[in-house]
């Protein structure tokens, strides 16, 4: 030990006997300040002492034999990037009267070459796409969102405008609940006349979702896709289901005879999914192929859908050819998550807040995961999730300068 | 040091590899039948080396020491805080959730500012004190768990170190959470260590500017040090560098949280940063990502919903790409709860359903009247019930079928709830023999089971049974009981 340091633990010494503790003992001092510049101790010294509570409480760490640097040590970062062997199809819903439909401004989903977003790799080719639900019925609505349709919901084909001039909906989807036969078993025809009604409504391409019972919605979707012969219609959904009940290849075949899409819905099991897609690729060109995965909303299970949306996108993009598909995801169902409008307690109010950010987050994580359609209904959950998309197609636009001093900046 | 090391990922990585570093004397004392059952677990993160106590003696330090190597994450674990009230943040072993369980949910911390009040004299007003109690007292249960926040950071808007100081102390003193200081003047920030001392802060942050005068506080305080490097991925790699080489260990990347226009370079160098430190083992990568949703409120003047709105919407964003540690503002319940919620699920193991056991559940005293209600063995589905069974305060049997933890929608449409499962599940409850009545409430999502389901329970010797459809939503199921319980006969043909 050198003298200084001698000296200094000599003076510890006499500070703790001052303070009527011995040298050697861990002891606490809560409350006392000590000026450690004033008694010209070295850090060694404290150390020594055991003193804990006193600062600077550790210098043991000035170890390092090497040669601290005295600038920045240069490091260059080069990402990791990657070649895909696959690709995801691109698809296009809707036809102009060129093109032997009536639709003003078909929409291109898919032809993602990297994971989503992954704009260090390449820029997607076309952007993720909303599309916004409407019913042919009265249906039940959380008060969120019922606020926004109440006066047309009776009247399908003014909703279905308000969505389209109000909300910016790119497609427009015509849930035609009212055919279940457990509802008001609608007929074919009558479900067909509603869909005319819309499609004279607005010009945005159309998805035709059915009730979920396989033979009906069979029914239904051949004779909507007779009707809307060249439109490019997507039909929302074939089922393994159909397929069991002996239905599915009216659809697909009508599908391919009046030139309309199909969407192949499965339920998060990608073994399944690749099943469906083949049986619709009897009659159906892949092109005209979209998949819905299952959507669950948060809170809900939304983590198995997220998981299983990475899962088929990389499987695609590594080779895949039966997961090259667009998929679309029900995110309306993030309302079936009763965080979304149940009455919690007023440390969680507002739920007209609340609610919309159900479905937003909910949107959000499947758009980080690769979805590329999405059929959503709170006007405010489709607005973030159009600047959103927006945003996230654009590279760069950071301003370092903006955050630079969040530390020390007064809100 | 080789920068570029490759390490073995959770796929490469073999339980062969590792039992042949094992003592492999099959000893037990680790509680597995055999070193290659032990293996396996360590491979799994579902044991640690330590409860090998044998490989802990001297002659098999080699092995030790490989093994920690081998085993040691991707993306490095880090502590901040001490004892009970420390979190750990990172210990990643992969990109990807499918690939592997993302270990160490991403802790939130909240700001208070040294020029806060500590007591606020209105309700507008923010406060210190106010603002931690927040924190601590923030509670959601959901399916059985407490969901809780973690953390306070405490920021110097004042730029006085002694103020600084001051507004610590008052937190340390307040709260046992862990903390994070930030300042980017080291002067600030050694005021604000001596106020914290023993409590480990995570010091925020090094920059460009000043990172030699803050790796010199690392050290000194010894504590966990991030590094700022707003959109400059070359500055970033760079410091980290720097760092390690001037002997800091625990280090944590911030390479900037853009609010609006930036979003899309947030998630870009987010990504591009895990994905470079996982698929390129690049070790002066392989640290926890921290995100800062807060900086929102210094980006576009807004009203304050819309802020939160944002902030709120970029966290679950930075939660699903890679974010291991979040700052955040706003402490609206709306804003938190799904952000809580998205972090408890994707931290999840992905490849088991959370369930529950497949029983019949008893709650409050049932008797031979009590009304008896079917539901799935999924967590989610059957902690719902649960909880409005409970706030409806009466006697029920709860039978739940093994659905292989899938919800009900899902349980039905993918036959993993059929009629001859349920039929089989309530012979096998012994249910019947506890009942004089023959009524099965069947969730609203299964209806379509209801005929099929009276026709199976014939089919297992229960004769006369009959099936009421329940509300789809079990928050109903109040109402149900009031129309429709005890049933008269003959109703429910």
């Amino acid at each position: 030990m050198v003298e200084k340091e001698k000296k200094a633990d000599t003076k510890l010494d006499e500070l703790l006997k001052l303070l009527g503790l011995e040298s050697g003992r861990d002891i606490e001092l809560e409350d006392v300040e000590l000026n450690i510049g004033e008694i010209i101790l070295d850090s060694s010294a404290l150390t020594s002492a055991a003193l804990k509570g006193i600062t600077p409480p550790a210098m043991k760490a000035a170890a390092p034999p090497s040669v601290k640097p005295t600038t920045i040590l240069e490091a260059p970062f080069t990402p990791f990037v990657q070649e895909y062997p696959g690709k995801i199809r691109e698809v296009t819903l809707g036809a102009t009267k060129s093109q032997g439909g009536s639709r003003g401004k078909p929409v291109t989903i898919g032809g993602a070459t990297t994971p989503a977003f992954y704009l260090f790799e390449q820029t997607p080719p076309n952007p993720p796409v909303i599309s916004v639900d409407v019913f042919d019925m009265e249906v039940t609505l959380p008060k969120a969102i019922r606020t926004y349709v109440e006066d047309v919901w009776h009247d399908t084909a003014a909703w279905a405008k308000r969505a389209v001039d109000q909300w910016g909906a790119k497609v427009l989807t015509i849930h035609l609940l009212s055919t279940d036969p457990l509802i008001k078993d609608t007929s074919p025809a009558e479900a067909t006349k509603t869909v005319e009604e819309i499609l004279q409504a607005v010009d945005v391409p159309l998805i035709i979702g059915g009730c979920g019972d396989p033979k009906k919605d069979a029914a239904v979707f051949s004779k909507v896709a007779e009707m809307a012969e060249g439109e490019r219609v997507l039909l929302s959904s074939v089922t393994l289901d159909m397929d069991e009940a002996g239905v599915l290849d009216t659809v697909t075949k009508a599908a391919a005879k009046y030139g309309h899409l199909v969407l192949g819905f499965t339920a998060l099991d990608l073994n399944r999914a690749k099943e469906l897609n083949r049986k619709i690729a009897d009659h159906l060109p892949e092109d005209d192929i979209l998949m819905d995965l299952t959507t669950a909303a948060l809170g809900y299970g939304l983590e198995y859908s997220f998981t299983i949306h990475e899962r088929a996108r990389m499987a695609a993009l590594m080779g895949d050819t039966e997961l090259q598909h667009p998929v679309l995801s029900g995110t309306t169902n993030a309302w079936a998550a009763r965080e979304a409008w149940m009455n919690l307690g007023p440390e969680w109010e507002p739920r007209n807040l609340r609610g919309p950010l159900w479905e937003t987050v909910t949107a959000l994580s499947l758009l980080l995961a690769g979805v590329d359609l999405f059929m959503m209904m709170h006007p405010d959950a489709i607005k973030t999730m159009q600047r959103v998309t927006q945003q996230l197609m654009t590279k760069g636009e950071a301003k370092p300068e903006n955050i630079a001093n969040w530390v020390s900046a007064r809100i | 040091m080789t920068e570029r090391e490759v390490k073995a990922g959770v796929k490469q990585l073999s339980p062969i590899d590792v039992y042949m570093l094992l003592p492999r004397t099959n000893c037990k004392e680790c509680g597995e039948a055999n070193c290659m059952a032990f293996a396996a677990k360590l491979v799994n993160r579902e044991a640690s080396l330590e409860q090998c106590p044998p490989l802990l003696k001297k002659e098999h330090e080699d092995s030790y020491k490989k093994l920690q190597e081998m085993l040691a994450p991707i993306i490095k674990e880090i502590t901040i805080g001490t004892g009970e009230h420390a979190v750990k943040i990172g210990g990643k072993l992969v990109m990807y959730r499918h690939e592997f369980t993302y270990h160490n949910p991403a802790p939130i911390a909240f700001d208070v500012t040294d020029e806060m009040p500590l007591h606020a004299k209105s309700s507008e007003e923010e406060a210190v004190i106010d603002r931690v109690k927040k924190v601590e007292n923030f509670l959601y249960n959901y399916i059985g768990r407490d969901l809780r926040l973690d953390m306070i950071a405490v920021r110097s808007t004042s730029n006085d170190p002694t103020t600084f100081k001051s507004a610590v102390e008052a937190v340390t003193k307040a709260t046992d959470l862990p903390l994070i200081l930030c300042s980017f003047d080291p002067s600030i920030m050694e005021a604000g260590l001596i106020a914290a001392s023993g409590r480990k802060p995570l010091i925020y942050a090094a920059t460009k500017d000043n990172w030699k005068e803050m790796a010199d506080l690392a050290l000194m305080y010894e504590c966990p040090l991030a590094i700022f490097a707003p959109n400059d991925l070359n500055l970033l790699r760079s410091l980290s560098k720097t760092m390690s080489e001037y002997g800091v260990e625990d280090l944590v990347l911030d390479p900037g949280t853009f609010p609006d226009e930036g979003v899309s370079a947030t998630i870009n160098n987010f990504t591009m940063v895990r994905r470079t430190a996982c698929k390129s083992g690049d070790r002066l990568l392989g640290f926890p990502l921290i995100g800062t949703p807060i900086t929102t409120w210094f980006g576009e003047k807004a009203p304050k919903e819309t802020l939160a709105w944002k902030e709120a919407y970029l966290a679950s964003m930075l939660m699903s790409r890679y974010a291991d540690i979040l700052i955040m503002r706003s402490l609206d319940g709306w804003v938190q709860l799904p952000t809580v919620i998205w972090r408890f699920n994707i931290y999840t193991d992905p490849r088991k359903p959370v369930s529950v056991d497949p029983q019949l559940y008893e709650f409050g005293k049932p008797n031979e009247m009590s009304p008896v209600f079917l539901t799935t063995n999924y967590a989610l589905t059957y902690f719902t019930v649960e909880s409005d069974l409970k706030s409806f305060g009466g006697d029920y049997y709860l039978l739940v079928a093994d659905t292989e933890g899938i919800s009900v929608e899902s349980a039905v449409a993918g036959r993993y709830l059929t009629a001859e499962k349920i039929a089989e599940a309530v012979k096998n409850s012994g249910v019947a023999e506890k009942i004089k009545h023959k009524y099965l409430i069947l969730p609203g999502m299964a209806a379509r089971l209801s005929g099929e389901t009276e026709e199976e329970l014939k089919n297992v010797g229960l004769h006369g049974w009959r099936v009421i459809v329940g509300p789809r939503d079990s928050s109903g199921i109040a109402k149900l009981l009031n129309e429709k319980w005890p049933p008269k006969e003959g109703e429910e043909e």
